[in-house]
Parts: structure tokens; C-alpha cells; sequence
């Protein structure tokens, strides 16, 4: 048994679950406790014990299935309906179903509210309907099925005998459509299982809609890393006497000593600082399929610096720091910033030169070389100024300046790009459209060879 | 408590008036069996905070509570020398050598205890309570890291100090930032959310028993509707059982249409999260939800 933990423990880390030593011995005091008998109480223990997220916990409810009821599933798949129907509740004739039957069975049970027997009739209905006749997309399929065996929310037609039926309801009909789609999803998984054992899921992950919410989690990983890296950089500034503040008061206390001459200067400390950092992040149509993964990145960037302040532009500069602040939502933050991110949208097209101009004017005051300036954008002026003289007075004023370009290199100065005026003033520009290129431009900023494409 | 089984802790719970759920009763077990601290994960107002408390009268147990915010520093959290006393001490002291003022001055009489160090220090075995752990810094989730994993804390000037008994931790987070890995590492994770219809009316039904079972199942199927709606803030259980008691002391035989804009400010607190409310919710009760039999 402690050898298939191990095993499923492996399995999550593919998955990108982060399981530690600690989890692991967690997870085997956990279950000294335990009933193992207890599918709930044994999974539960594993859950808290492993895994610390919601991401985390939807991984492991996948992956706890496929891993220790894989045979059982196997078996099922190959026996299919006649295993069931000896075994659950509902008794067809063993070879084939009768409708009305199973569908009785699947009232029962959603009523009775046995969440067993229901996930033994989804399974049953599976074999019934899907198989081999599956449409492949999990959420069409659990239609489907609902559809064939007449089950609806609301008042129930009477029963063939004109018996009453209990009402069904909304929250006990899904219910059964939550056992269908994990049936089917774990079906799915089962039917791609030449696949070596870590590859079926993602390709179920990708199959899912995707959403920017699903690469937050990764985008998140790489900013945090990214913080810890920019925390760390400009300490070598400590110690040094350039720049120090006389402390005034403390000097005086020190000339007691010497009968109130101050022979001894003394200094205000310094301070570790936390890094500033300003991101100018384009928004316009010509980064449309890049901006949601930009707006990710900045997203996470608020998460973990408390220094920060965010700028979106397409044609003129707008600042959306308190948006950040203020929600936590990501979709809300996306929706918040095209309606009231206030960006004065007169033309929809990008004029980097205004923006660098409005950009100094704004907050040139606030720039020093504890600063670090992040832009995201593509360069593509559309034939305006772009202005690279005020671009360099900016990367002047700031220590780092940093540019992520979502198109790559190859595109770079192409048609109405002009990066090459901007890139040699930045300290590092990079293509970055992935969470991978994003880990990549973290590692370059941190000095440590860029990762493998 | 007897805490042979998941089972019992689940019934010691309802005997205090929490209806835990299956992975909650699981996680209370655990943490007491294996002295872990709970990490509590959920939206707002689904009992993160009233799980603690139930745990503290189930075991008998006393609760010491920290509230989190930002800025929380240690002299708020742990301890802090007790300075007007070590300041008369020195004054008072007069025959005594320095280096007998200097030990003096350093021991447990004059040290403050705040929560953390009142929860490690007390002869009882007490449970912690380290409330919206994601409201401070990272700085401050450090800092707890020796006592969640060794339940101990150093102090510079006395030394290490041990827990003399095991208390019970449960720390809370409505996710509003990222909590780091090394804490949750320490932690066993359980995720409250909002509870199914059918424990949600024995939850109001506990604490209005007055308040008829038709009326209750009623007044959670519309909870329930509210919820499903996009709003700014959903209502919480507490405010489901605040809305129960309000049609108790209204005297409504039924939520009708009319009820329900009168009482509606209870569960829902935004203006315009009221609006959407009355447009969606408020038409729909005009006919009745379900007949119910």
C-alpha cells in the first residue's frame, strides 16, 4: 500500500502538484487514523493532507480515481453492463437495459439521495448510451444521456401505470449530472490509456474551455519566483557610505561623548528597500489574443509586490493600480479595466511616442533607479513618432527597464515595428507569450541561463 | 470530547451546535490526533471562524483568538516587554547589583503575553484561533512558522519556550492573496464552502427551531437562488439564520413577494447587488417556487 501512495504521489508531482516530504509522512500519520476501509474518510485524509489549493484539490480528485480504481474501471469497461447489473441495484435481464427501468432506479436514487447507487447507474447509463457512440465532448454527452432517459427538473409525468412520481429536484438532477460527467471524464481518461500515464490528463486539462483563470496559477508561480529574484537584486548598495543622510540627532547624542563636539558623524541606517516597480502593459487590438495572458502577469505582479503600480495604454496612458487593489477577481479586474480602465480610446490604435511622453510627465518625479520599468506591448506604433529619445530618458531615469514583447523575434521590426529603437535602450527585451517564456525572462533577470526553449 | 472516531468528533460538534460535514469532522479528527494546525480555505461567512469556536466548546477547551490584519507586528502577536515595569523595577531596585537588575528585568514577570505566546504558555490545553491569516504580510506568516511546526517560540533574551500542552490550530483565509508554501505545508487544508440545501436547513433549523420546515426549506431554496446570482457579496449561513429569525419575529406564514422586499436588506447588502436581487428573485416569488406537498 505504501509503495501505491508513493506511486500516486508521483503521479501528482507530474501533474505539477507540488508534494513535499512533509505531505508524504503527513498523509501516512494521517492514515494511521483512519478507516481505510472508508473510500470518504481515506481520500478525505489524503486531500488535507496533500492537497493545499483548489487547483490542487481538482488535480487530485482526477488523478485519486484514475489511480486506485483503474482496475476496477478496467474491469468495467470489459464486462461493462453485465458486471453492473449483477451487482447494483437496478436488475436489467443482464444483456440489455430496459429504459423506463433505469430510469426509475436513477429517480430512486436521487431521491433516496444515494450517492453510490447514483454513481453506479451513471456508470450504468454510460455503458447503456455512450459507449462507442460517445461525441467525445463530456458536456454534450451528459446532455444526451439526461435527455434519453426523460429525466428533467420540475413536476414528473406520471408513471406508465398512472402512479404519482416524486418531483425531481433541480439540485438532486445535477447531482447525477456531476456523477455522469466524472464517469464519462474517467471513461475518457480510460479509453487514451496507451498514453503514458501522465499525458492523459492534460490533454483532458487542455481539452477543457480554456480559460485565462487556468494559467493564473502558473503565471502566479513565475511572478513569485520573480519576486523573490528583483528582492534579492540592489542589496549590494547596503553598506555603503554614498548618499547616506547625517542623522542629526543621534550625532548630537554621540557628542556627548566628546563634550558636545561632534567628532563622530553618525548615519541614518539604510534600509533594505523593496523594489518599485511600474508596468506599462498595452491593451490595444493588435494584442488582443496576448493581453488577457499580460493582464494575468499583472494580476500576479499584485499579488506579491505591494510597491507597484500598473499602467494600461493604448492610446493615451491610464493608471489601474486601485482597480488591482481593490478586486482580486481576475474576470472582474479584466472587465473593470475596458469599461472604466478609462484609456481614452479615440482611434484604437497604439501611439507608443504619446504614451512614453505622457508617461514622463506623469510620474518622472518618482522614477530613480530603484525603480524597475516592465513594459508589455508589441512596438507597433502604426506609423506614428515613437518617439525613442523620450523612451531613453525614461530607461535613464529608471534602474532597470525591462520590455516583453508577445510577438516573436522573428516578427520584430516587421511592418510598423520599431523595437529596434526601443530595444537598446532596455536592459533586456523579451518575446514572452507563454508562462514559459515568462519563467524564462525571470531567470535572465536573475542572472541564471535562460531555460531551454 | 471523545474523540475515538470522525463520527464521535462530528457528533461532539453538533452537540455545540455545528453540523460539520464529512471532510470538516474528517480534518477536526486529524488535527487533534496528529497535532497539525487546519488551514481553512472558503468564501465569506460559510463558518471558517465558527468551526474554531465550535471546536473550543466541544473540547472544553478556551479559545484564544488572534485577529490578523495588515500591519500586524510581533509585539501584537507574540509578546512584548512590559517597559513601565521594567522602568520601576530599575528605579525600586536601588541596593541591587546591575547584573541582578539585568536578569530580573529580562524574566516572564515583565513580559506581555499576547495571544500567540498566551496559547503556548497556558497550563491548559487551549485552541488558537489565527483568524484571515491572508490579511498580513508574508513577513508575518514567517514568523508563525516555528510556532505552527514545533509549537514553540524564541525570544533573544530568554530563550526558547516550548508549548507545555497541544493546542488546537486552525487558521482561517478568505483567499485574498496567496498564502506561501511553506505554511500550508505545515498545515492539513480543508475547503468550506457553501453547504448542500439539505444541511443548510438543519443548520437554520438548528438555531430557529421555531420556524416551520416548509418555511425553512423555502427560505434556503431562495438563499440558494440569491446565491447563484453574480453578486458583489452572497449571502453568508449567518445571515440565512439572521433572515429565519426576522421572518420568525415578522410573523410570515410565507415567503411571498411582499416579505421578501421587506426583509431583503438581511441577506443582501449592496446597492446594487439589491437591485438585481429584486429584478431576478423578487419576480420569481410572485408564483409560487414549488408546490410543496
Amino acid at each position: 500500500m505504501a509503495a501505491k501512495l508513493l506511486g500516486f504521489c508521483e503521479e501528482l508531482r507530474g501533474e505539477g502538484v507540488a508534494v513535499g516530504t512533509s505531505e508524504l509522512l503527513d498523509a501516512f500519520a494521517a492514515l494511521e487514523y483512519v478507516d481505510w476501509t472508508s473510500r470518504a474518510d481515506f481520500r478525505e485524509a489524503l486531500a488535507t493532507t496533500i492537497a493545499k489549493s483548489q487547483d490542487d484539490r481538482r488535480v487530485f480528485e482526477l488523478l485519486f480515481d484514475r489511480y486506485f480504481f483503474r482496475t476496477a474501471e478496467a474491469e468495467a469497461v470489459q464486462r461493462g453492463v453485465t458486471e453492473h447489473a449483477e451487482g447494483g441495484p437496478p436488475a436489467g435481464d443482464g444483456e440489455r437495459f430496459d429504459m423506463e427501468e433505469l430510469s426509475e432506479a436513477i429517480r430512486e436514487a436521487m431521491a433516496a439521495g444515494d450517492e453510490d447507487a447514483m454513481r453506479d447507474l451513471a456508470r450504468l447509463a454510460i455503458a447503456a448510451f455512450g459507449k462507442g457512440e460517445g461525441s467525445g465532448v463530456v458536456g454534450v454527452d451528459v446532455q444526451r444521456i439526461r435527455r434519453t432517459l426523460g429525466l428533467t427538473a420540475g413536476q414528473q409525468p406520471p408513471t406508465a401505470e398512472g402512479g404519482e412520481r416524486p418531483p425531481i429536484d433541480r439540485e438532486q438532477l445535477t447531482g447525477f449530472e456531476r456523477h455522469l460527467r466524472r464517469e464519462l471524464e474517467r471513461d475518457l481518461i480510460e479509453r487514451t490509456e496507451t498514453l503514458p500515464p501522465s499525458r492523459p490528463l492534460a490533454e483532458l486539462d487542455r481539452a477543457l474551455p480554456t480559460s485565462p483563470t487556468q494559467d493564473l496559477a502558473a503565471v502566479h508561480r513565475a511572478v513569485s519566483q520573480m519576486k523573490r529574484r528583483l528582492a534579492t537584486l540592489g542589496h549590494e548598495q547596503r553598506g555603503r557610505k554614498k548618499g547616506q543622510l547625517v542623522d542629526v540627532r543621534r550625532t548630537m547624542r554621540a557628542s556627548l561623548e566628546t563634550g558636545g563636539v561632534p567628532l563622530r558623524l553618525r548615519y541614518r541606517p539604510k534600509r533594505p528597500r523593496r523594489p518599485e516597480i511600474y508596468v506599462l502593459c498595452d491593451v490595444s487590438t493588435s494584442v488582443t489574443s496576448a493581453s488577457v495572458f499580460f493582464l494575468s502577469v499583472l494580476h500576479a505582479l499584485h499579488d506579491s509586490f505591494r510597491k507597484l503600480r500598473s499602467f494600461v495604454f493604448i492610446e493615451r496612458i491610464s493608471e489601474v493600480t486601485e482597480i488591482f487593489e481593490s478586486e482580486r477577481d481576475f474576470t472582474v479586474i479584466a472587465q473593470k479595466i475596458s469599461s472604466e480602465g478609462g484609456v481614452a480610446d479615440v482611434s484604437g490604435y497604439t501611439d507608443y511616442g504619446r504614451v512614453w511622453l505622457e508617461f514622463l510627465t506623469e510620474i518622472s518625479e518618482d522614477l530613480d533607479p530603484r525603480s524597475t520599468v516592465i513594459v508589455l506591448g508589441d512596438a507597433r506604433t502604426n506609423g506614428r513618432e515613437p518617439h525613442a529619445e523620450v523612451f531613453a530618458q525614461i530607461a535613464e531615469k529608471a534602474g532597470r527597464l525591462f520590455w516583453l514583447n508577445p510577438e516573436p523575434k522573428l516578427y520584430w521590426n516587421y511592418g510598423d515595428s520599431v523595437m529596434a529603437a526601443y530595444e537598446r535602450y532596455c536592459d533586456g527585451a523579451f518575446e514572452c507569450w507563454t508562462t514559459k517564456h515568462l519563467e524564462n525572462f525571470v531567470n535572465v533577470v536573475a542572472g541564471a541561463a535562460p531555460a531551454a526553449e | 470530547m471523545a474523540d475515538g472516531s470522525v463520527a464521535d468528533v462530528k457528533q461532539s460538534l453538533a452537540d455545540v451546535g455545528y453540523l460539520a460535514d464529512e471532510p470538516a469532522a474528517l480534518v477536526s479528527f486529524l488535527a487533534q490526533r496528529l497535532g497539525k494546525p487546519v488551514l481553512v480555505e472558503g468564501p465569506a461567512g460559510v463558518g471558517k471562524t465558527e468551526l474554531a469556536k465550535a471546536l473550543s466548546r466541544a473540547t472544553g477547551r478556551e479559545l484564544v483568538r488572534l485577529q490578523c490584519y495588515e500591519g500586524l507586528d510581533e509585539a501584537k502577536a507574540m509578546y512584548e516587554w512590559n517597559y513601565r515595569k521594567q522602568l520601576l523595577r530599575i528605579q525600586a531596585g536601588g541596593e541591587a547589583g546591575w547584573s541582578d537588575v539585568q536578569d530580573d528585568i529580562f524574566s516572564a514577570e515583565f513580559l506581555l503575553e499576547r495571544p500567540l505566546m498566551q496559547a503556548i504558555a497556558s497550563p491548559e490545553p487551549v485552541v488558537l484561533l489565527i483568524d484571515e491569516i491572508d490579511k498580513t504580510d508574508q513577513e508575518f506568516e514567517a514568523m508563525l512558522l516555528e510556532l505552527l511546526s514545533d509549537f514553540q517560540m524564541t525570544i533573544p533574551e530568554l530563550g526558547r519556550i516550548e508549548a507545555t500542552t497541544m493546542p488546537i490550530v486552525v487558521l482561517t483565509s478568505n483567499d485574498s492573496r496567496e498564502l506561501t508554501e511553506a505554511l500550508k505545508r505545515r498545515c492539513l487544508y480543508l475547503w468550506l464552502d457553501y453547504p448542500e440545501l439539505e444541511r443548510e436547513m438543519e443548520i437554520v433549523r438548528l438555531h430557529t427551531p421555531e420556524l416551520s420546515e416548509t418555511l425553512a426549506r423555502k427560505l434556503v431554496e431562495v438563499i440558494r437562488m440569491v446565491r447563484a446570482l453574480d453578486l458583489k457579496k452572497p449571502p453568508s449561513i449567518a445571515e440565512s439564520i439572521d433572515w429565519a429569525r426576522t421572518l420568525l419575529l415578522m410573523g410570515a406564514e410565507d415567503i411571498d413577494r411582499e416579505t421578501f422586499t421587506q426583509s431583503m436588506s438581511i441577506i443582501v447588502k449592496h446597492r446594487t447587488d439589491i437591485d438585481l436581487v429584486a429584478e431576478r428573485v423578487g419576480v420569481k416569488l410572485a408564483d409560487p417556487l414549488r408546490t410543496e406537498g
